[in-house]
């Protein structure tokens, strides 16, 4: 026996003796947790979290969070003497003045794109694994709120600094707040402690920023985490993985050191972005004032879609009763993204309702085989890349040589008929992929090889699928449409005709598939 | 509600296939070695850090292909972290996966749901415990519980009122007064027509008073775009003819929509543009809104000149600038 | 005169009188020769009137008209002045290569002193602003960069980008990236207001503050990559394109090398 292995004993044992936990330990060092690179998506999103946690201490040492106006006279000579926030001074002096300090800013602010990029991209990889299905439906709803906060986060975090793009952004979200009917112009007078600017709202919105949201992220983050760890996580199909075991590798030490490792590399590659891409290079866009404004104001992206919408808004506004409502402002601003996300943290069970699926699902959905969810998440991506261009239609102009006023009404025009059209084509793509795996289950794979028969006729030879992928490609449950019959058996018309034939016709929509082959289809084959 | 169509078998977890490492001792050795090499790599990019941060000055730069001059204290700070983190990750990954065991296991795992009976038995006590409370019979507690639990958020909302002053009228008004000269942003000039040509366009904001500061939350409502027309190319109601002088109009450079800087004038288009939303308004038609979201033109300014000649604004602006909200009335 | 003459004798006498004539002759011949250049100056300018009267006709005056009185597509340049043709012939903006919405810089069709010579014709027509060479010779020595800063986000930033990249202006016009201008022209800018651009008179912004302007430019054009490569400094776009791409690209090959079984 090593010294090594010695010492791990006598841990282990100390940590017994004083709290019993062996048995709980053992089993949970053993748990087992399936590999696949997907997996890892939420675990940049953690990782990233943490490296924002301790770059953003490390900021916190120097900056300033207040609007006091003071004269810099920093190392950054083209701004030499000129008036501005102790906020984007003190930004000035991490950047500038601070050795690593511009490289710690920058791997923060690269690591807060890679936060909420990772975050989108694992949500994006539950959806249309299905991952979100009975008993996960409030870990998603976990998830869509870190989302949310993290936008908010994020659009707190870039603001902090108080230089002319973000004030810029800041005078934005003031509007929207304004906009909002009866209470509205109460809210920014409490919110910037009077009127737009001020000099309360920096030193409000850093708490917010580095006590009360990294707080209530890491209570999240938390019940996220061991909401996983309860319910075992869920893993892809395939030979030998069923509903009732989970096949991976062991905590200890694989999967620690995986895990372990990963940690390193997330911050490597925030470390190799802050180290050679320059991001939210403050000193070029001066100090915050209300009188100026730079061509091509853009926000980061994950408020980029919101910009895009804000945008492509109608000008209307309602002036009655000497009141004003700005939809133009409240329609993008606020219905559009609370439909969106309240659909998005209610689709678990719009879902199961569509299904009438109450079932417990550890095991992956291929996107093909759920063609009506993954067409739903077409619709929202390609909903959110419109959005998202019209929010940067200003450089597409510039760099491509269009007209803002035309991109701005193709958006208008592709956000009504793009995402159903999307909708539309990855529903048929699915189906047509089902249709393919049938065939491949049926007739084997293409060689390519040409043989000629005895009697002159050439075919392609069909090599055909091992049992493994076979079972891969018709594990999947293909579940009936809803039968809600509009009466009764006694011929009655039962109560709830119209929402009934509503839900027994999204029910079909939702349960179109190519059926796969049986058994007894592929016996056929092989007795012909 | 389940599938019951027949399916075909699952021929169960494939056969472990053996590494090269497991079962070649010398693969095993070079595995070794090559996450030596990944930890040296990591021990070297801290050394690199270190090197950079004490001994490289920070205005000194060098040349990368593609990326052009680069300050060097930076890049050698960031490259050497880089190395340090990401190649102990590299090591730790190619460890596990080369040389520990690589046996996948299966673990087994059951529904949540409880047994049947272990349920039925658990309902029955949340229904039994919850009725022992009387909450459902004794409805004076029931609403008076009610009441206290709805008021309770009150006080902590309360609280966060001297978060602010109320509004009032601030939303409405501006630093313009009858007589106040335009002067130059940021210079503080003032100015005179025939300062501006044709096709001229100035920056301006009041003149501060003897004693006067000029705060930001003034220039947020203040900002003044003065723009000079041929006289002829107005199309404007008399009213706002008047509001002109020789040309010259005046706009609030505060966006209606959401409060921008409209500073971006195209001087042969006679249009303002606002680089953030892109709400483009006509200036010979009084800055009406003819593309973007905004709804509502620009509030112009009218403006004459003093005794001295020099421009001033006739009157306050007669209706609110910036951004629309509930209690404006227009 | 007499007590002069008194000294006639004077041992110094004679050197001084010779300094005093060489001077005088000096004097004399600076005058004269003077004159003669600004004879030359008088000759060469009705000659590059001329030379430039000749490349309007050929170059310009199918849209301008044959006495630069404008037409249909092209203004009047009557009383543009010689800054606004240097600016625009010689940033290669006219003549413009097709009838887009808006004229792009690129190879001058003429030499340099072809520009002069039809700036100078252009300049005989009406007068209008001259050429700013002596002007902006300074803007190093006199300029503030940090003032010039002030200047420009207030000025010019909202079409001409925080950076001096340029931005989009409506129906497909643009403000010009400024990374290639040179002091004169964007002295000749800012005083002519060529295109979508609005002008900038002496009272509204200085000379001297012009010349603020021209070195913060001119710094900007010079910015030091201090965090980076620069992705063209416009902002966030390019920073999520690159945290995308790059950043989680990069983490998600690292991951498939995770996942996968090796051999």
């Amino acid at each position: 026996m090593s010294t090594g292995e010695k010492v791990a004993g006598s841990v282990a044992n100390y940590v017994d003796e004083r709290t019993g936990a062996a048995k709980w330990l053992k089993k949970n060092l053993t748990k087992v947790f399936p590999d696949h690179w997907s997996f890892m998506l939420g675990e940049i999103a953690l990782y990233s979290f943490i490296i924002l946690l301790l770059t953003g201490t490390f900021l916190t040492f120097w900056f300033d969070p207040s609007q006091r106006e003071v004269i810099y006279h920093g190392s950054y000579l083209p701004l030499n003497g000129i008036h501005m926030s102790a906020a984007y001074d003190s930004t000035l002096h991490i950047s500038f003045d601070v050795r690593g300090g511009l490289l710690m800013r920058q791997i923060h602010h690269w690591a807060a794109l890679l936060f909420m990029s990772s975050i989108v991209a694992h949500m994006l990889r539950v959806f249309f694994t299905g991952a979100f299905r009975k008993p996960r439906e409030f870990n998603w709803i976990i998830g869509i709120g870190l989302l949310t906060l993290g936008i908010v986060e994020g659009f707190l975090g870039y603001s902090l600094p108080d230089d002319l793009l973000s004030g810029t952004g800041i005078r934005i979200a003031e509007a929207i707040i304004q906009a909002i009917p009866i209470v509205g112009s109460y809210l920014t007078f409490f919110a910037f402690g009077g009127p737009f600017p001020g000099t309360s709202f920096i030193p409000r919105i850093f708490t917010v920023h580095v006590l009360l949201l990294p707080g209530i992220f890491l209570a999240l983050i938390t019940v996220h985490l061991m909401l996983v760890w309860y319910q075992k996580h869920t893993q892809y199909p395939g030979p030998g993985r069923t509903e009732k075991n989970v096949i991976g590798y062991p905590l200890m030490p694989v999967y620690m050191a995986k895990a372990g490792g990963f940690f390193f590399i997330v911050f490597g590659i925030s470390a190799f972005l802050g180290a050679v891409a320059s991001i939210n290079p403050i000193w070029l866009y001066g100090p915050y004032t209300p009188g100026q404004i730079s061509a091509g104001s853009q926000p980061d992206w994950y408020m980029g879609w919101l910009d895009g919408l804000v945008r492509m808004a109608p000008p209307i506004e309602t002036h009655a009763f000497h009141h004003t409502i700005s939809w133009n402002i409240l329609i993008p601003g606020v219905i559009v993204p609370g439909i969106f996300f309240t659909f998005l943290a209610l689709y678990p069970f719009i879902e199961s309702w569509m299904s009438n699926d109450k079932r417990e699902h550890h095991l992956l959905d291929r996107p093909r085989n759920a063609p009506n969810r993954t067409a739903l998440g077409a619709f929202g991506i390609t909903f959110m890349l419109v959005t998202l261009a019209n929010g940067g239609n200003d450089l597409i102009a510039t760099h491509f040589s269009l007209s803002i006023n035309q991109i701005t009404w193709m958006s208008r025009i592709g956000i009504l008929i793009l995402p159903p059209l999307a909708f539309f084509v990855t529903k048929r793509l699915c189906l047509s992929l089902q249709r393919a795996d049938r065939e491949l289950v049926l007739h084997g794979k293409e060689t390519g090889r040409l043989v000629r028969l005895p009697h002159g006729e050439f075919v392609e030879v069909h090599e055909p699928l091992t049992d493994a992928q076979a079972w891969t490609l018709t594990q999947h449950e293909q579940l009936p449409a809803l039968e809600l019959p509009e009466v009764d058996a006694h011929g009655v018309l039962r109560p709830g005709g119209l929402r009934n034939r509503f839900r027994a016709k999204v029910s079909r929509s939702n349960a179109e598939a190519i059926a796969k082959p049986k058994p007894d289809d592929l016996k056929g084959i092989e007795d012909h | 509600m389940s599938d019951k169509a027949p399916r075909l078998s699952d021929p169960g977890l494939p056969e472990h296939v053996h590494r090269k490492a497991d079962t070649d001792p010398a693969a095993a050795k070079k595995a070794e070695r090559q996450v030596a090499i990944l930890f040296t790599l990591s021990a070297l990019g801290t050394i690199l850090f270190i090197y950079s941060y004490i001994w490289v000055k920070t205005d000194r730069f060098i040349f990368i292909p593609i990326m052009g001059d680069q300050n060097a204290s930076q890049l050698g700070m960031g490259i050497g972290l880089t190395f340090s983190l990401l190649f102990i990750g590299m090591g730790a990954i190619h460890w596990a996966k080369s040389l520990m065991p690589d046996n996948e296991v299966a673990a087994e795992r059951h529904e949540f749901r409880s047994e049947e009976a272990d349920r039925a038995d658990f309902v029955a006590t949340v229904k039994e415990q919850g009725a022992a409370s009387g909450l459902g019979r004794r409805s004076l507690i029931k609403r008076s519980l009610g009441l206290s639990l709805g008021l309770i958020g009150l006080s902590p909302l309360l609280l966060l009122r001297d978060l602010g002053p109320l509004p009032k009228k601030s939303l409405e008004q501006t630093s313009w007064k009858t007589g106040t000269r335009l002067v130059t942003d940021p210079s503080g000039r003032p100015i005179k027509p025939s300062d501006l040509e044709v096709g001229a366009v100035a920056q301006v904001l009041p003149e501060l008073q003897p004693g006067q500061e000029r705060t930001l939350e003034n220039v947020g409502k203040d900002a003044v775009l003065l723009i000079r027309l041929r006289p002829e190319e107005f199309e404007l109601s008399p009213e706002r003819l008047s509001w002109t002088y020789q040309g010259i109009i005046a706009f609030s450079k505060i966006c209606t929509h959401m409060g921008c800087a409209v500073a971006l004038y195209e001087q042969q288009t006679k249009h303002l543009l606002c680089p953030c939303h892109q709400s483009t308004f006509d200036v010979p038609r009084a800055a009406k809104v003819i593309f973007g979201p905004a709804a509502r033109p620009l509030p112009q300014l009218a403006i004459t000149v003093d005794s001295e000649g020099y421009l001033v604004a006739q009157k306050p602006f007669t209706e609110p600038v910036g951004p629309s909200f509930w209690e404006r009335s227009s | 005169m007499k007590r002069l003459s008194r000294y006639r004798r004077h041992r110094f006498a004679g050197p001084v009188l010779l300094v005093f004539a060489l001077f005088m002759i000096g004097a004399t011949f600076s005058v004269a020769s003077a004159n003669t250049r600004l004879a030359a100056r008088v000759m060469s300018r009705t000659a590059a009137i001329d030379e430039g009267r000749q490349i309007f006709l050929k170059g310009c005056s199918s849209c301008h008209g044959l006495n630069a009185e404008g037409g249909k597509i092209a203004p009047s340049l009557i009383g543009v002045g010689a800054a606004a043709v240097d600016f625009q012939v010689g940033t290669g903006r006219m003549p413009m290569a097709d009838m887009s919405v808006q004229a792009a810089r690129k190879k001058p069709a003429y030499n340099p002193d072809q520009v002069a010579a039809l700036a100078a014709y252009v300049a005989s027509l009406a007068p209008g602003p001259a050429i700013p060479d002596q002007q902006v010779v300074y803007y190093e020595r006199d300029g503030s960069t940090a003032q010039g800063g002030e200047l420009f986000r207030t000025n010019c930033a909202m079409c001409h980008n925080f950076a001096g990249q340029g931005g989009a202006l409506s129906r497909g016009k643009y403000a010009p990236s400024l990374m290639k201008a040179t002091p004169t022209q964007i002295y000749e800018a800012m005083i002519t207001g060529p295109q979508s651009m609005p002008k900038f008179g002496d009272k509204i912004i200085t000379p001297s503050e012009k010349l603020d302007i021209i070195k913060w430019i001119k710094a900007a054009q010079n910015e030091p990559s201090l965090g980076g490569a620069s992705m063209g400094r416009v902002g966030p776009v390019t920073e999520g394109l690159l945290g995308w791409i790059l950043g989680l690209g990069l983490l998600v090959g690292i991951a498939v090398w995770l996942a996968t079984k090796a051999r």
